[in-house]
C-alpha cells in the first residue's frame, strides 16, 4: 500500500503497537534537551532512582535563558538574573550527574538546540526526534518526524528512550509554481498559516510538497517546519533529496563514507509513494505570495507587506489584537513606526538569514532611535559569519552583534522589547507580551526586518533606496 | 486491563465525578504565553505556579490585582472548570502552563478545541481537557454556573443555570481515563516495557552519536 513519509517513519518506530485501550510505544531516536524544560523530568529520575536510558541518544545544550553577552567566567552567567542562572548551573549539574555530555559555555558546539542538531549532522532523514520545545518541528526539514513534547513526556524519555503515543493524522501543504525574486520561506511559511489558520494543522503532521517546496535550501526548509507548530501542527515534514543529503555529507555526527552512502540509499525510499492519501490537503501558489508580516497577535494574522490590513470580522474577534497593536483594519501596515528589530531565533538564524540580513544591511544605517539586536543560532554561525565579515556590516550599520540564544525570541534572557515598543522580529510567536511585557511583535523575514531597521518603518526590502 | 497498566502512583488527585463552578474565558487562541508568561519559567521546581497563572492579565503593570479580570472576581473563587474560547493552549510546549492551572485549582478546561502539547501535558497533570460542540459549548458560555464533571461516564452536565439539566459526552482516550480515574502516572507503563525496548533496539542500527 502507498505510504505517506510520515506513515513510514512512525511505522520503523513502533516498539508496541496501540490497542484499543492502549498508546503506541514509539521509540525515539534522538532526544534534545534544554535547560528551560528538562529539570523536573531529572527530578522524577531522582525521585524513582532511575538512570538515563541512552545518554548517546541525548543532545544536550542551554538556549533559552543563556546570556547572549559573552560568558568568560562563571559570574558572566548572571547577567541573567538570579533565577534564569540558577536554571543554567541546575543544568549544569544535571548533565554531569546523568553522565550526559553537554554543550556548555566553553563548547563552540553551543547554540539553539534547534539550529546544532542539523549543524552537528545528529539530525537526518528518517529519524524520530523530540525535545521538550514546540519547534522540535524544525527537524522534520531533513524529512524526520520531530515534533515537541512536555516535561513529563522529557522524562519518559529520558528513562525509556519512548513515548506513549496516537497516531496523528496528516495534512499535505502542497506548493506549487515558484517563490517570486525576494520572497523567502518565511514569507511563504507566514502566507500558509495565514491560510490554515493557527489551529488548522491540529492533530495533523504537516508534508510540504511542491516544486517551491523542493525549490529551498535546507535553512529555507527549516523554516518552513519550524513554523509547523504556529499553524497548530506538532510535526512538520518534508522528503529528503540531494539537496538534504548534501547538507549532511561530512557533518560530524552523521554517517561517513560508506555508511553515508549506504544511509542515502535507505534515505531516498522514504518519500511520500505516489497515490498515498492525506487526510487533508491544502494548495497554496508559491508565484502569487508577496513579502508576508503579522499584524495581529498570533501568526494566523497575516498580511503581504504592501497590502492594507483586511478589514476586521464583525464578531469583534480582531479587537483585541488590533488594540493591542495599535494598528487599525483597512489601513496600511507598511510605514508603521519601528523601535526594534531582532534578526535571530530558531526559526531565522542560520547562515543563509544573516547573509540575508547583510545584503540590506551593507552600505546602509539602522535608523536613528531604532534598536537591532543581531543574535546567530549558533557559535558555529557566529564563526562563520564572522570568518565572512558580516559582523562587521551589522556592526558598521548600528546592530548589536551577540552570542547565541533564544534571546528576543521570547526574552527569558534580559533581552526584551519595553511596552508598547514594536519590533519587526525575524522570531515565531506575535503573542502578546512574547518579547515582553506589553511589547508589541511583527514577525517577518530577515529581509524585511533589515529593511524596516533602515527605513525606521516596516518596509518592503524589495522598495528599498539604492 | 489491569496487569498491562500503569500502578504506580503519584501525587496526582484522582479525577472521577466533581461538581464544580465554571469561569469563563471565551476568548479564542489563549496561547501558552498567556498562561504563563515565559519569565516565569525559570524556576527548576514544579511547584507553585499557581500564582503566576494568566500573570498578565491578572495582575496590573505594578503587581496589584487587576479586578477585571475573570480571575479576580469573586464568583470565580475556588472554581475548578475553566470554560475557554477555542484552541485553548495553542503555542510553546511548556509544560508550565497545565502546572500553573492545576496548581491555581483547576482540574478541568472545557473548549470546542484543545492544542494538541497542551492537551497532551495536561492528561498528565490531573487537568482533564474536555472537547465539546459549538451548541454544548455557547451554552457553557451563556453564564457561570454549576458543571458536574464525570469522567466515569465522560459527561459534563450543567447543574443549574438557564441551561440546567443540559449534558454532553466527551471524547477520551481509555488509557489516559485509566490514569487520571486512579491518580496514576505513564511512566510506569513505559518502564514495564523494558524488554520490548531492549529487543526494539537489538534489531535495529543502533548507533546514533549524538
Amino acid at each position: 500500500m502507498a505510504k505517506t513519509l510520515f506513515e513510514k517513519v512512525w511505522a520503523s518506530h513502533v516498539v508496541t503497537p496501540e490497542t484499543a485501550e492502549t498508546p503506541t510505544v514509539l521509540y525515539i531516536d534522538l532526544h534534545l534537551i534544554h535547560e528551560v524544560t528538562s529539570p523536573q523530568a531529572f527530578t522524577v529520575l531522582r525521585e524513582r532512582g532511575l538512570p538515563v536510558r541512552r545518554v548517546d541518544r541525548t543532545l544536550a545544550t542551554m538556549d533559552h535563558s543563556t546570556p547572549t553577552t559573552p560568558v568568560r567566567k562563571l559570574a558572566d552567567i548572571d547577567v541573567v538574573g538570579p533565577s534564569a542562572a540558577a536554571q543554567i548551573r541546575q543544568m549544569q549539574k544535571n548533565c554531569a550527574e546523568f553522565g550526559i555530555p553537554l554543550r556548555d559555555f566553553d563548547s563552540d558546539e553551543r547554540g539553539i538546540v534547534h539550529i546544532i542538531g542539523p549543524e552537528l549532522g545528529a539530525t537526518q532523514p528518517g529519524k524520530t526526534i523530540v525535545c521538550g520545545d514546540s519547534h522540535t518541528s524544525t527537524h522534520g526539514a531533513f524529512g524526520a518526524l520531530a515534533f515537541g513534547i512536555g516535561t513529563t513526556e522529557v522524562g519518559h524519555v529520558l528513562a525509556t528512550q519512548c513515548l506513549l503515543q496516537r497516531r496523528p493524522k496528516t495534512m499535505a501543504v502542497e506548493v506549487s509554481g515558484a517563490l517570486p525574486e525576494g520572497v523567502t520561506a518565511k514569507d511563504l511559511i507566514l502566507a500558509i498559516i495565514g491560510r490554515t489558520g493557527v489551529d488548522g494543522g491540529t492533530g495533523h503532521v504537516i508534508e510540504y510538497r511542491g516544486d517551491a517546496v523542493r525549490a529551498l535550501d535546507m535553512a529555507g526548509r527549516m523554516t518552513v517546519c519550524n513554523m509547523s507548530i504556529e499553524a497548530g501542527a506538532r510535526a512538520g515534514m518534508i522528503a529528503p533529496d540531494d539537496t538534504t543529503f548534501e547538507y549532511l555529507a561530512g557533518r560530524k555526527l552523521a554517517p561517513q563514507g560508506a555508511a553515508f552512502d549506504a544511509a542515502v540509499t535507505g534515505w531516498r525510499e522514504l518519500a511520500t509513494d505516489s497515490g498515498a492519501a492525506f487526510d487533508t490537503t491544502v494548495h497554496i501558489d508559491a508565484g502569487a505570495l508577496s513579502p508576508m508580516v503579522t499584524f495581529g497577535t498570533n501568526p494566523g494574522m497575516v498580511v503581504g507587506i504592501n497590502a492594507p490590513l483586511p478589514e476586521a470580522p464583525s464578531d469583534g474577534s480582531w479587537d483585541r489584537a488590533l488594540e493591542y497593536m495599535q494598528l487599525e483594519a483597512g489601513k496600511p501596515i507598511a510605514g508603521t513606526p519601528v523601535d526594534v528589530v531582532f534578526v535571530g531565533s530558531c526559526t531565522n538564524a542560520r547562515l543563509p538569514d544573516l547573509e540575508a540580513t547583510a545584503r540590506v544591511l551593507e552600505g546602509r544605517r539602522v535608523a536613528q532611535g531604532v534598536r537591532m539586536l543581531v543574535v546567530p543560532g549558533s557559535q558555529a554561525v557566529k564563526a562563520e559569519a564572522e570568518a565572512r565579515g558580516l559582523h562587521r556590516i551589522f556592526e558598521a550599520a548600528g546592530a548589536e552583534w551577540r552570542e547565541s540564544g533564544c534571546s528576543m525570541c521570547l526574552g527569558m534572557n534580559g533581552d526584551t522589547v519595553a511596552a508598547g515598543k514594536l519590533a519587526v522580529s525575524t522570531s515565531n510567536r506575535n503573542f502578546e507580551g512574547r518579547q515582553g511585557v506589553g511589547a508589541r511583535t511583527v514577525l517577518a523575514s530577515p529581509a524585511t526586518a533589515a529593511a524596516s531597521a533602515v527605513a525606521g518603518r516596516i518596509a518592503d526590502a524589495r522598495q528599498l533606496a539604492h | 486491563m489491569r496487569g498491562n497498566l500503569p500502578t504506580e502512583g503519584t501525587d496526582m488527585e484522582p479525577i472521577t465525578v466533581f461538581s464544580s463552578q465554571t469561569v469563563l474565558l471565551p476568548r479564542a487562541d489563549v496561547d501558552t504565553d498567556q498562561i504563563i508568561p515565559a519569565r516565569f519559567l525559570t524556576t527548576t521546581s514544579r511547584e507553585g505556579l499557581g500564582d503566576a497563572l494568566f500573570a498578565d492579565w491578572r495582575y496590573d503593570g505594578d503587581g496589584a490585582s487587576n479586578a477585571k479580570f475573570i480571575l479576580n472576581q469573586p464568583e470565580s473563587k475556588g472554581a475548578q472548570v475553566l470554560v475557554a474560547g477555542r484552541n485553548f493552549g495553542c503555542g510553546s510546549s511548556r509544560e508550565h502552563a497545565p502546572w500553573a492551572l492545576a496548581d491555581y485549582g483547576f482540574r478541568a478546561v472545557i473548549s470546542t478545541e484543545i492544542a494538541d502539547i497542551f492537551r497532551s501535558n495536561s492528561l498528565k497533570n490531573g487537568l482533564l481537557p474536555i472537547v465539546v460542540s459549538a451548541a454544548f459549548h455557547e451554552q457553557l458560555l451563556a453564564e457561570p454556573c454549576v458543571v458536574e464533571v464525570s469522567l466515569e461516564t465522560r459527561t459534563v452536565r450543567l447543574v443549574d443555570g438557564p441551561h440546567a439539566d443540559a449534558s454532553e459526552t466527551f471524547e477520551i482516550d481509555d488509557f489516559s481515563r485509566y490514569c487520571l480515574m486512579r491518580g496514576t502516572d505513564q511512566l510506569g507503563f513505559l518502564l514495564d516495557r523494558v524488554d520490548a525496548i531492549s529487543a526494539f533496539e537489538a534489531q535495529r542500527d543502533d548507533t546514533a552519536p549524538a
